[in-house]
């Protein structure tokens, strides 16, 4: 069993419109090296100075990882990480 | 318990226990009841609060026109306010909101100004901020930046949870204009710092996501993330099985934000108890149901209620 990524429309030009890929590593940063070396561009989207950019958010089992250590959070086969840009929301 | 006039009334609402949802005699969660404002939402502290804040400063005088961003609630509040006040109000709804928040905002005498689905409460935002520039004697409260939004929940929500439930681990507020969870987290960093403050932000269909480009997203200026420790995703299938347990469960009828923020709640509960913890968990009730009956949450099976939620502005 592999780690489902999920992937907002905005990036699904790099995944070829798939809206889930396979993704694989121990923590957020494998993961991500992994989906760059599967889907290459995409890194440069979601990360700035070694962290997630202002505007991307990502979760891991519905947890915000800049919450649970970041991009050095573990992620394991099984784990769902989902991928989202900021925007306003909620009972506003 | 009697007051000189309705908007006296805003706030001190109940905090009640929830016998059956708790996990663990240990550990226990205590709703907020912010139904229980006087138009039917925590956004009454807010829209006091800015209005207020606003006489003070001299930029709202007698007869003025308001202008505000709003998926529904906020505008509701605004308008009672306002037409309690003498002013006038304009909000920018996404089209993709419920009937009745269009309904309700109409009768408390607000106008309304559609702003596309696609892109949802971000596209709101746009569109208020260029007439805001269009027309500078309209006066936008704006809530996603307006530190008396967190105000009104740092001097109101926040402390009379601590008198009520002194022995308070952590506080599970919905993120949105993240003012409750601004307002409550210093209030607590300050006075309680053990307590955890935890965060339930809802996680919408792809439409809300739909940006033309990252650079367009949007985090609204009161955040700090220095004031929450946790944040939670929840997505419209586990927040309407948590609207329907509450109901079920313990007879409280909530809105669907409210499932959200009851999901966090329960996860950090679940924690807890696997941690052999002692906690006692407080979280906020929004609103309640009635304003999402016509979204069909309330009925049918989750399936169902899932998919006629994608799109919406559910929360």
């Amino acid at each position: 069993m592999a780690i489902e990524v999920r992937i907002p429309t905005i990036l699904r030009t790099y995944t070829g419109g798939e809206r889930a890929v396979e993704g694989s590593g121990a923590t957020v940063t494998e993961l991500i090296d992994k989906l760059e070396v599967d889907h290459p561009g995409i890194q440069e989207r979601l990360l700035e100075n070694g962290e997630a950019r202002r505007f991307v958010n990502i979760y891991v089992n519905d947890e915000d990882i800049r919450f649970t250590g970041g991009l050095d959070t573990a992620v394991a086969d099984g784990d769902t990480v989902v991928i989202l840009p900021a925007v306003a929301g909620g009972a506003a | 318990m009697r007051f000189d006039s309705l908007i006296d009334s805003v706030g001190g609402t109940p905090l009640v226990g929830l016998p059956n949802l708790s996990p663990t005699p240990d550990v226990r969660l205590w709703a907020k009841l912010e139904d229980q404002n006087p138009t039917g939402s925590i956004k009454d502290r807010a829209a006091l609060s800015m209005i207020l804040r606003a006489e003070q400063d001299g930029r709202l005088t007698p007869g003025a026109t308001i202008l505000e961003p709003t998926s529904g609630n906020t505008g509701i509040s605004l308008a009672m306010v306002a037409s309690q006040r003498g002013y006038q109000l304009i909000c920018v709804m996404p089209e993709n909101t419920s009937i009745e928040r269009t309904q309700l905002l109409t009768m408390w005498g607000a106008q309304i100004i559609p702003s596309p689905a696609a892109g949802g409460s971000n596209e709101a935002v746009r569109v208020a901020k260029g007439l805001a520039a269009e027309h500078p004697d309209w006066v936008m409260l704006y809530q996603y930046g307006n530190p008396a939004n967190a105000d009104a929940h740092y001097e109101g929500t926040a402390p009379e949870i601590l008198a009520d439930l002194p022995e308070i681990t952590h506080f599970v507020g919905g993120l949105g204009t993240t003012g409750t969870l601004m307002g409550v987290g210093r209030f607590f960093r300050e006075h309680k710092p053990e307590v955890r403050i935890v965060a339930a932000e809802p996680r919408y269909g792809e439409l809300v996501y739909g940006l033309r480009n990252l650079d367009e997203g949007f985090v609204p200026e009161l955040y700090d993330a220095s004031l929450i420790d946790s944040r939670f995703s929840v997505g419209p299938r586990d927040a309407v099985r948590r609207v329907r347990e509450l109901i079920a469960s313990e007879g409280i009828f909530a809105g669907i934000s409210t499932g959200a923020i009851l999901h966090a709640a329960l996860a950090q509960a679940a924690k807890c108890v696997k941690a052999g913890e002692t906690a006692d968990i407080a979280f906020v009730v929004a609103d309640g149901g009635w304003k999402y009956l016509s979204t069909g949450a309330y009925e049918g099976t989750l399936d169902e209620a899932e998919d006629t939620l994608d799109g919406q502005l559910w929360a």
